[in-house]
């Protein structure tokens, strides 16, 4: 997969993450779309490949957020 | 190895306020963001466990319910489903589906597909009723173990471990039998865009109750859904003997 592709890949993963964020899905893409922006300039292909290693980061770092995130609900809501 | 069958139920998602109806017939669902159980989620999620594990050959996701019930049985294939079947249930026959009828539909899948274990979610958090997997042992006979927080298996037996009042249970269960999911039995793993993708990909057969020959018609009548009460608004005193003569009224000290 070229770097191009796995950019706009990384993209749209993450916007199907944002269809569950608690603030909305609206307050996520906005920010999204600024964090892809702030480094469209980027040209370095080294540099692109630590955004992307950053990228996938996040992923993992918000599936963790909903899964607790309903863990912690549901927990609250038939154990306590 | 065994073939392992997983009910999958289609709710309203666990972070939507839940609005009943004015005639109090139900709760609105129109327009109203569904998901798949929670604790279905972590069924499908020790299925998929016990394919990695080399455990179970095939898993098959079940979902009874209207059309969109489908979304559900498609995020449980990206999970790590082979296959699915929906057994399509349109309203109003839907509204008064009941687990009993939804057992006779799993008792009758699992013979037809000769399955080794059902696991199903707990309960559902729209109707509470955490009734299905136990019926379901009830009608085909099979040894149950229910709200489990731990599955291994041991030669032909699983060995559960269960969460009961104040501690933890073990036991074992021959196969086939049929297990329920606890909320700490594993963390579910999200069903991401590119393996949903991928999930188009794989089977879902449609069936009806009919075809089952499984008879549907109500055994219990909704009589009405209410709100719970709302909290009554608290009240500030002036001091300490305020507060105690108040209290005192109310009969607390």
């Amino acid at each position: 997969m070229s770097q191009r592709s796995a950019v706009i890949n990384l993209y749209k993963n993450l916007l199907h993450l944002g269809k569950d964020y608690p603030q909305g899905f609206e307050y996520f893409r906005s920010r999204l779309k600024n964090a892809f922006q702030k480094n469209q300039a980027v040209s370095d292909k080294q540099e692109i490949q630590q955004l992307l290693n950053k990228g996938e980061y996040v992923i993992k770092e918000l599936e963790a957020l909903y899964m607790l995130k309903k863990y912690r609900t549901l927990k609250r809501r038939y154990y306590e | 190895m065994a073939r392992v069958l997983v009910g999958v139920k289609r709710v309203i998602d666990y972070a939507v306020k839940i609005r009943v109806k004015p005639d109090k017939a139900g709760v609105i669902t129109d327009g109203v963001k569904h998901s798949m159980n929670p604790f279905d989620e972590i069924a499908v999620e020790e299925a998929v466990r016990l394919k990695e594990k080399k455990i179970a050959s095939e898993i098959i996701a079940v979902s009874c319910g209207p059309a969109q019930s489908q979304e559900i049985i498609r995020t449980a294939l990206a999970m790590g489903v082979d296959r699915g079947i929906h057994v399509e249930v349109n309203n109003p026959e839907y509204e008064n589906l009941q687990p009993l009828h939804i057992s006779k539909i799993f008792a009758k899948l699992a013979q037809d597909e000769k399955i080794d274990i059902v696991i199903f979610g707990k309960q559902a958090i729209d109707d509470d009723c955490a009734q299905t997997a136990q019926m379901t042992a009830g009608l085909l006979n099979w040894p149950q173990a229910v709200f489990a927080s731990k599955i291994e298996k041991t030669n032909d037996e699983l060995t559960v471990t269960r969460e009961i009042d104040g501690g933890l249970e073990i036991i074992k269960v021959k196969l086939p039998a049929i297990l329920s999911a606890d909320l700490r039995l594993n963390e579910p793993r999200y069903a991401t865009l590119p393996n949903i993708m991928k999930a188009k990909k794989k089977p879902i057969k449609k069936i009806t109750p009919k075809d089952l020959n499984v008879d549907t018609s109500p055994r219990i009548q909704i009589l009405s859904v209410e709100e719970p009460p709302v909290r009554q608004a608290g009240a500030i005193v002036p001091d300490v003997n305020t507060l105690i003569t108040k209290l005192k009224e109310k009969g607390h000290i």
